[in-house]
């Protein structure tokens, strides 16, 4: 009996020390991340390195914050990863019911054609899509960041998976109460699936949030410029300022990361949703 | 029920409206769906068969030029020689970064594994480990630089500390590669396949386990007949989407870390599609080359699906 006792204490002492070497090598770095953002320009380059900046510059942040206009890739980065949210939620919850709830001639096989698109390399696209944005003269401006984002099929293929799940048992008894389609869909449907939205509101977002190669190519003024792609931006201009390009990485991270703390839940039941479904 | 009697008096009016209705549930996806997936697909097919740079209008037709000064080899002075080695070498360092792809999922379902184990205080390191999935790539690929330097990076300390002398990382062919991969496998570490391994675990059925335990089953067994199969559906899903991103994979890291170099060892097919089109203007030439990927990615894919659905297990 002990013994079976004490084993068990090992055995947990064990997974706990797998558990914190692990987390030390997430933690350093993101240590090492914050420390030198705030260290003097010379401490940067001092061999051997110091763990703790002393003195602590937090005018650093200042200084990049300055250096570009980061406070313009705030805005254009929330301005858009909002808009794409809601543009997805919009246009995929309503393909998604009619490919769940109405019949139309052709149906699955347009569907099957969505599905099948999921597996084309975006940079097959990439090309076309620019051209066409250039065409319309889009380049540098919020049309061409935000709308050819909205109309993905992975959204409308993860809720038409959760519409079919939703018992149609309700949507009869209202179709007799003398709802329409419209009513059903907006009253019955989208309601009842919150938490699929939710998923795919959260996942839209961070996807939009760190975007990378379609503001590339899309914004080349600064003021047009997203966090991920101003940061690029300002590393090409301090290329060694370590402590300075540190300082904008954090600036660059920690609203991801707020989103996070505060969707977590929606995160991991989503990627779970996600994975079965597919 | 007035639509009801409506419909059954007069059928065409209702098919019209219900088509009416269908097509305003579906057309605002639809047509993007048309102008911004479908239209593109087509028109880079189209300009794979083209000389275009963008500037000229229209572009050339030039047939199958651009495939064959991609995929072609012809008799130089040693043997035969690739018309473009460039796309061989940049198709190399893709797959090898794939390579490490079971690596990572051996990873992932360990650390699944050790989330499962329901140990207080689990779920503030499963918050810790997804933190650099969460973080934006582009920070983490600034910080990896740093960490890299040769020089002043904190990873060459460590290592010196430990009395061994650290390579010039990011900066020397042999090691850019697995200096980009070992950081890939640091940041999903925690991330989306763990969470998805974390789930089916969930879902492992506790009576068949105790089955096991009780025909005398230690750990290491009932892993491999209980566990393993019964996760199966997760490992193929997860295999057959890393697949897929890792063709179009390394392309923030080239741009953001090395430039592609030293020598084109980080350089990435994505990142060459990339060069083709806006640092170069080949815009013909870099559609056939997203063309090629399409095509591999397909292949690999259906040959993943027909080897893979054998070995599944669907409980």
């Amino acid at each position: 009996m002990i013994s079976a006792v004490s084993r068990k204490t090992w055995g947990a002492a064990s997974w706990y020390l797998v558990l914190i070497l692990g987390a030390i090598s997430m933690v350093i770095p993101l240590f090492w991340m914050a420390s030198t953002s705030l260290k003097e320009t010379g401490a940067v380059f001092e061999y051997p390195p110091k763990w703790l900046p002393v003195p602590a510059v937090w005018h650093n942040y200042v200084e990049a914050w300055k250096a570009v206009p980061f406070g313009m890739f705030y805005i254009n980065s929330i301005v858009i990863a909002v808009a794409q949210t809601f543009g997805v939620l919009l246009t995929s919850s309503m393909a998604a019911f009619a490919f769940a709830r109405l019949h139309f001639p052709g149906r699955n096989k347009l569907f099957v054609l969505y599905l099948g698109t999921l597996m084309i390399p975006s940079a097959v696209t990439m090309i076309p899509t620019f051209v066409l944005m250039r065409w319309l003269g889009w380049i540098n401006t919020y049309e061409a960041l935000i709308i050819p984002g909205i109309f993905t099929a992975y959204g409308t293929f993860l809720l038409r998976q959760f519409f079919l799940g939703v018992p149609t048992d309700l949507e009869d008894a209202a179709r007799i109460d003398g709802c329409n389609k419209l009513g059903i869909y907006w009253n019955i449907i989208l309601p009842l699936a919150k938490p699929a939205m939710a998923t795919l509101g959260v996942f839209t977002f961070i996807g939009s949030w760190n975007n990378f190669m379609w503001p590339l190519i899309m914004a080349n003024d600064l003021e047009m410029m997203t966090l991920p792609i101003g940061l690029a931006a300002f590393q090409n201009t301090y290329r060694t300022d370590w402590n300075l390009l540190m300082a904008a990485s954090v600036m660059v991270m920690i609203p991801s990361i707020l989103v996070f703390l505060f969707g977590q839940r929606y995160f991991v039941e989503g990627i779970k949703l996600g994975g079965i479904k597919g | 029920m007035p639509t009801e009697i409506q419909e059954i008096r007069n059928p065409k009016s209702g098919i019209r409206r219900d088509l009416f209705t269908t097509l305003l549930f579906l057309l605002p996806n639809l047509l993007g769906f048309l102008a911004f997936t479908v239209g593109p697909v087509l028109a880079s097919l189209l300009l794979s068969f083209t000389v275009w740079d963008l500037l000229t209008w229209p572009p050339k037709f030039c047939g199958f030029d651009n495939f064959v000064e991609l995929l072609g080899f012809r008799r130089g002075s040693a043997g035969w020689e690739a018309n473009d080695p460039r796309f061989w070498q940049y198709m190399w360092n893709t797959v090898f970064y794939m390579f490490f792809i079971p690596v990572s999922m051996g990873l992932s379902l360990g650390m699944a594994l050790l989330f499962n184990r329901k140990l207080p205080g689990v779920v503030a390191f499963r918050t810790l480990y997804f933190l650099p999935t969460i973080c934006s790539a582009v920070s983490m690929a600034v910080l990896w630089k740093w960490l890299y330097n040769a020089d002043f990076g904190l990873i060459n300390f460590l290592l010196a500390k430990i009395g061994i002398q650290g390579p010039e990382w990011l900066d020397s062919v042999a090691w850019a590669k697995p200096a980009i991969a070992i950081m890939g496998l640091w940041a999903g570490l925690g991330g989306f396949n763990t969470i998805l391994y974390l789930a089916a675990l969930q879902d492992v059925s506790r009576d068949l386990q105790d089955a096991a335990s009780i025909d005398g089953a230690n750990a290491w067994q009932r892993f491999l007949y209980v566990t393993w199969p019964s996760i199966s559906p997760t490992t193929f899903f997860v295999f057959i989407m890393s697949v897929i991103g890792g063709f179009q994979g390394g392309f923030l890291q080239a741009f953001m870390m090395t430039g592609g170099g030293p020598a084109g060892a980080t350089t990435t097919i994505d990142y060459y599609i990339y060069n083709k089109a806006y640092a170069w203007l080949k815009m013909g030439s870099a559609s056939a080359i997203a063309w090629v990927l399409f095509i591999v990615v397909f292949v690999v894919t259906l040959i993943n699906w027909r080897f893979g659905e054998e070995k599944v297990e669907y409980v």
